[in-house]
């Protein structure tokens, strides 16, 4: 440790440069979202201004602006549930009672994250016009559940298989089944492991940007779906768009600050520790 | 398909003395998300194939049946097929070049210790957690845009005149939005297979007189290699259904300069209704990123038997 101890100017100087010039767009784009409509079109870019509120009133006051928020809130939260509710049970099984086609199982599962989205789009599309599901929101929880179950599932059974089997055994011979098991005797131990991967589903699912531009048009459409609206010639108002901007990011920045390490976890299913 | 062998999988022999799975019936408990999982990626593929040999399109229900390969013929024909796979492969290979070797360099300057390292952290890795559509606008206008952009004042400021971005280096743009996405997650990763080398190592390093560019060539980029190829695994996936960049940007223009395989089967299916056309592209993308992915899981399954 003597060597990490020890201070680096030089290499701390770049470190932070190269931290500062990463997030200089996210702050750029916060800073304009307290200027007019005038100041954050202006030449020279303006450093010093009265700052204004007035971008997040009028985006807060049109009345859609609240429906994609709740859509992108109950999707992702809904997506969540579902595949947390999905996976507990197969992750436990194949972490405590692992039989000869667990692995096969597990690999199987990674292999279906390399089928592409847009592979499938037209029958998806087509089926779910043909059911009455566009721009609904069950589609879009239904997407997103299958989408990221194999990383649930991998994110889980690593969890799981660093819990002691003893504990398990322990509760068998009391007498406890596999459900009273899970519920009373395991939950509690993996809550943290669940909460992280929960969280990271929700990044995921709230940051999704192909399903929800296809699948969805007003009703449905989460907070992505409405920023890309702003991509329009005629929705140039940068100081609007970045009110709206920062708060469908804000909350899925804090969250993805808090669960870093999951998400080396999660999305390399394990393979980097 | 050996990649897991450092996952925590049970290994072929392990399995041999338990394979009853402890006297426990599992299926009840694995069948409800392996069957979902079936379901949702068979039907939907065999679909696309079935699609794909049929003269569909849902603005002419008058044109009908078995087309046979002719979709796929008609397909082959068209330079924007060829093209869109060039703008494809080239947007996951130019990214994947930024990524990985700006990932390198800044997980090595992230192993040392200077203060406020972990704000500096928190603040490298947020990108990653901002939705797609919000990068590529803040892009396109704060930044890129020629008249009122940031980088537009800079270079104007420094008499460099002022880069139309979208127009003049549209790939190139878009590879800046991606890359600058998919950096942090670049840097995550490796930053965490750098904290798991041998301090000891790199000690005995430096007493031998090796310094710090030394050390990062020698010991610390042979170290992140495995960890490099699972990035470049991971993100390929994800590179290839690169979308809403595209869509928000340059709607896959100025011509067909940034149309991938995604935004083209996009364009044909939702823009042009052309369900058959459509569906044959669907599978030639299934098929490439399956090439892909086997390629790239055989040369991570070796890495990770050594």
């Amino acid at each position: 440790m003597s060597m990490r101890s020890k201070t680096q100017p030089v290499a701390g100087s770049f470190a932070w440069l190269a931290a500062l010039l990463m997030f200089f767009p996210i702050f750029w784009m916060i800073l304009a979202s307290f200027k007019t409509e005038v100041g954050a079109i202006a030449t020279p870019p303006q450093l010093i201004f009265t700052p204004t509120l007035e971008n997040y009133r009028d985006i807060l006051g049109r009345a859609d602006y609240l429906s994609f928020a709740l859509n992108s809130v109950i999707v992702s939260f809904g997506a969540t549930a579902l595949a947390i509710l999905l996976a507990v049970p197969a992750a436990f099984g194949m972490a405590f009672y692992p039989t000869a086609r667990t692995r096969g199982t597990l690999l199987w599962m990674l292999s279906t994250k390399m089928l592409p989205p847009v592979g499938v789009l037209v029958p998806i599309y087509l089926f779910c016009r043909d059911v009455g599901l566009l721009d609904t929101r069950t589609a879009l929880v239904i997407m997103y559940t299958m989408m990221n179950l194999p990383i649930v599932v991998w994110m889980l059974f690593t969890f799981f298989k660093e819990m002691p089997k003893a504990i398990i055994e322990a509760s068998r011979i009391d007498g406890a089944n596999v459900w009273q098991t899970i519920v009373h005797v395991l939950l509690p131990l993996v809550l943290p492991g669940i909460a992280s991967t929960a969280l990271l589903n929700i990044i995921l699912s709230w940051n999704e940007a192909f399903w929800s531009l296809n699948l969805t048009a007003h009703d449905a459409a989460p907070l992505t779906a409405f920023i890309a609206s702003f991509s329009a010639p005629e929705g140039l108002f940068w100081a609007k768009l970045s009110a709206a901007s920062t708060m469908a990011i804000a909350p899925i920045l804090v969250f993805g600050w808090i669960s870093q390490r999951q998400l080396v976890r999660g999305l390399t299913f394990g393979a980097v520790k | 398909m050996s990649t897991t062998a450092a996952t925590g999988l049970p290994t072929p022999r392990a399995h041999r003395r338990r394979t009853t799975g402890g006297g426990v019936n599992t299926l009840p408990l694995v069948a409800p998300s392996v069957g979902l999982l079936l379901v949702f990626s068979l039907v939907p593929l065999a679909a696309t194939l079935y699609f794909s040999v049929l003269r569909y399109n849902l603005l002419n229900p008058a044109v009908g049946g078995f087309a046979g390969w002719n979709n796929y013929k008609y397909l082959f024909r068209d330079p924007a097929l060829f093209y869109s796979l060039f703008v494809s492969v080239a947007l996951v290979v130019e990214v994947l070049i930024i990524t990985v070797g700006l990932g390198m360099i800044l997980a090595s300057l992230f192993e040392t210790n200077f203060p406020g390292r972990s704000i500096a952290r928190i603040l490298i890795v947020s990108p990653f957690f901002v939705m797609p559509t919000v990068s590529a606008l803040i892009w396109k206008n704060l930044l890129m845009h020629p008249v009122n952009g940031f980088i537009a004042w800079v270079t104007r400021g420094l008499g460099l005149g002022v880069i139309d971005f979208f127009t003049d280096w549209p790939l190139s743009s878009v590879v800046i939005i991606v890359a600058w996405q998919w950096l942090p997650f670049a840097f995550l990763i490796l930053l965490t297979a750098l904290q798991s080398l041998d301090e000891e190592t790199r000690e005995a390093a430096n007493i031998d007189g090796a310094g710090p560019i030394k050390v990062f060539f020698f010991i610390e980029l042979p170290h992140m290699g495995r960890a490099a190829s699972v990035v470049v695994l991971i993100e390929t996936i994800f590179l290839l259904g690169i979308f809403a960049e595209i869509y928000v940007t340059t709607s896959g223009g100025p011509g067909i300069a940034t149309t991938n395989l995604t935004f083209l089967i996009y364009e044909r299916a939702l823009l042009a209704f052309n369900v058959g056309g459509a569906s044959a592209a669907g599978v030639i993308a299934i098929i490439l990123a399956n090439i892909l992915a086997t390629f790239l899981v055989r040369a991570i399954g070796k890495r990770l038997d050594t």
